[in-house]
């Protein structure tokens, strides 16, 4: 079933008239239904999806492994928190296997993210490793295609 | 010298869609409405299954009646999906998309002069295929106001002591039009009290909407023994391009099809077979994604048409709409030529489908709701300028 939240993520920007004839619904009924779906959190904002290989490309995007020794009383939750408050840091995961956090870097140079891994991340406490992988190059970001045109090609005519 | 035809294909007219093409072939900066096909690619886990049966070097002949391993999975899809069970390996036939299963049980079942009845407006193929295996097509009108489903009633009037079989496609292209499983049970008792074999060509039963499942004629009481159920994975799976439809039948009557399919095809391409079993094992998220999309753009499509003053129903099934366009006093054609004419979009003339499409055209939303949307501004304003 289509819901407003699928249409949204996939493109924010559609006129709401539009959105409310996809979904058969009236106007004043969609905008009430988005204005809750920020108001109770569900919708946290709303970003553009930018190609890096033309914009700003100097940028460094660094995805980082983190293993963490968790407090007895925070578990990972304490320590997610702190890592995730610097600028820098544009994801934050908790995730399964061998390391404990997935950490999406940005910084504006390769310096900069140097520094940060090693002035801040690694320097705190319960920080065990690390190990930073940085981008090359962007295929596919948020759904979007970044290096080719996954199109088809048809008939302007069927047979 | 000039080459004698015969004449039972002499006489076959040619498909009205073709020709109302081969003009928008000429023009430039046309939208068309016009095309019964998705506008997605395959989905890629089945094109990727595809390219790695073809590195594995799997380019040979398969049996007539397609891979045993397709027979499998067609069997389990149409049992999950239909509840109609079907032994694999003798109750189905894989063809060359289902238009060559209609021409081979039509071949099949056909004796010279026999007759065979169906509900019009519907797809081009099915007089002529009923003509070329040298039967009788005999058409029973379905109307705007029952929403073009059919009548029991009105095929019963149909049937003849000569009438051997019925063809019935539901979600029906062009009309969009679906059938209430209570009239379907009805027309099934016709088909059980006349003797009657049915055709039933469901090729867009997963495209239904609304949250609406599709019936089929042949999981009623009496009806598996004596339908043919015919299906493909060009619409639902975006596969036109692969060719791969089926055939389930009682055993002797795919036994008959299948020899006609073995003298005059052998078997279906196999890279297409290969496609169909991921399709058809796998591709359920695949379909229930591009049903969605296609949802979103007939609720556009149907009160955009409303809006601008052509009656349009809003369609369960298929992905067509037939707007009613009669209020213009234009007739199907002349709408349809100056459309294309004087704003550049291609819709097709009801009467394509037979007489009974006069008054309404068949507007595709199997298209990007960019294309729809031009589409749209650019008919509001034609039909403004007609008043």
């Amino acid at each position: 079933m289509n819901s407003i939240v699928d249409l949204l993520e996939k493109n924010a920007l559609m006129p709401r008239d539009e959105m409310a004839k996809l979904l058969n619904m009236p106007r004043a009924e969609l905008d009430a239904a988005i204005a809750r779906l920020e108001a109770d959190g569900v919708i946290l904002g709303y970003q553009a999806v930018v190609n890096h290989e033309k914009w700003e490309t100097d940028k460094v995007v660094a995805i980082i492994e983190v293993k963490i020794t968790p407090e007895r009383d925070g578990g990972f939750d304490r320590i997610a928190s702190r890592i995730a408050r610097f600028d820098e840091v544009q994801g934050c995961y908790l995730v399964s296997g061998g390391y404990d956090l997935l950490i999406i870097l940005e910084a504006p140079n390769l310096r900069a993210a140097a520094a940060f891994v090693a002035e801040k991340l690694s320097t705190i406490e319960a920080v065990q490793a690390t190990a930073t992988h940085f981008r090359l190059k962007t295929y596919k970001e948020n759904g979007t295609f970044h290096l080719f045109d996954p199109a088809s090609e048809r008939l302007a005519v069927s047979p | 010298m000039s080459i004698r035809i015969a004449e039972h294909i002499r006489d076959i007219p040619r498909s009205g869609i073709r020709d109302f093409f081969e003009i928008v072939q000429t023009m430039d900066d046309v939208v068309s409405l016009g095309i019964g096909e998705p506008d997605f690619a395959t989905p890629w886990h089945i094109r990727e299954a595809a390219v790695y049966a073809l590195e594995k070097g799997r380019t040979g002949y398969t049996s007539n009646l397609g891979l045993p391993r397709l027979r499998r999975s067609i069997s389990d899809y149409v049992s999950r999906n239909f509840g109609i069970r079907y032994e694999p390996l003798s109750e189905v036939l894989v063809s060359v998309g289902v238009s060559e299963a209609i021409d081979l049980a039509l071949r099949a079942l056909l004796d010279p002069g026999d007759e065979v009845v169906y509900h019009e407006p519907c797809y081009v193929s099915y007089a002529p295929s009923i003509a070329m295996a040298r039967g009788v097509a005999k058409a029973v009108r379905t109307h705007a106001a029952d929403g073009f489903s059919l009548r029991a009633e009105a095929l019963a009037g149909a049937v003849t002591p000569r009438t051997r079989a019925v063809m019935l496609n539901f979600p029906t292209n062009p009309t969009g039009a679906t059938m209430e499983p209570a009239e379907l049970e009805k027309i099934a008792r016709v088909c059980v009290e006349k003797d009657l074999v049915v055709l039933s060509d469901e090729i867009y039963s997963e495209l239904t909407f609304d949250g609406g499942k599709h019936t089929s004629i042949a999981s009623f009481p009496g009806m598996q023994e004596r339908t043919v159920f015919l299906h493909g994975l060009s619409k639902a799976f975006a596969m036109t391009g692969w060719r791969i439809g089926f055939a389930c039948a009682p055993a002797e009557l795919i036994e008959a099809m299948m020899k006609i399919h073995q003298y005059s095809i052998l078997c279906a391409p196999i890279m297409g077979q290969d496609a169909a079993v991921e399709a058809l094992e796998r591709g359920a998220d695949s379909v229930a994604k591009m049903r969605d999309e296609y949802e979103l753009r007939r609720n556009f499509i149907v009160s955009s048409l409303n809006e601008m003053g052509l009656p349009c129903r809003s369609p369960r099934g298929s992905f067509y709409v037939f707007p009613e366009i009669s209020g213009t006093g234009l007739s199907s054609r002349d709408f349809s030529m100056r459309l294309l004419q004087e704003k550049r979009v291609a819709v097709v003339p009801g009467t394509a489908f037979g007489p009974g499409g006069e008054g309404h055209v068949r507007c595709s939303f199997a298209t990007a709701l960019d294309q729809i949307k031009t589409a749209m501004l650019r008919m509001e304003e034609f039909v403004r300028g007609l008043k």
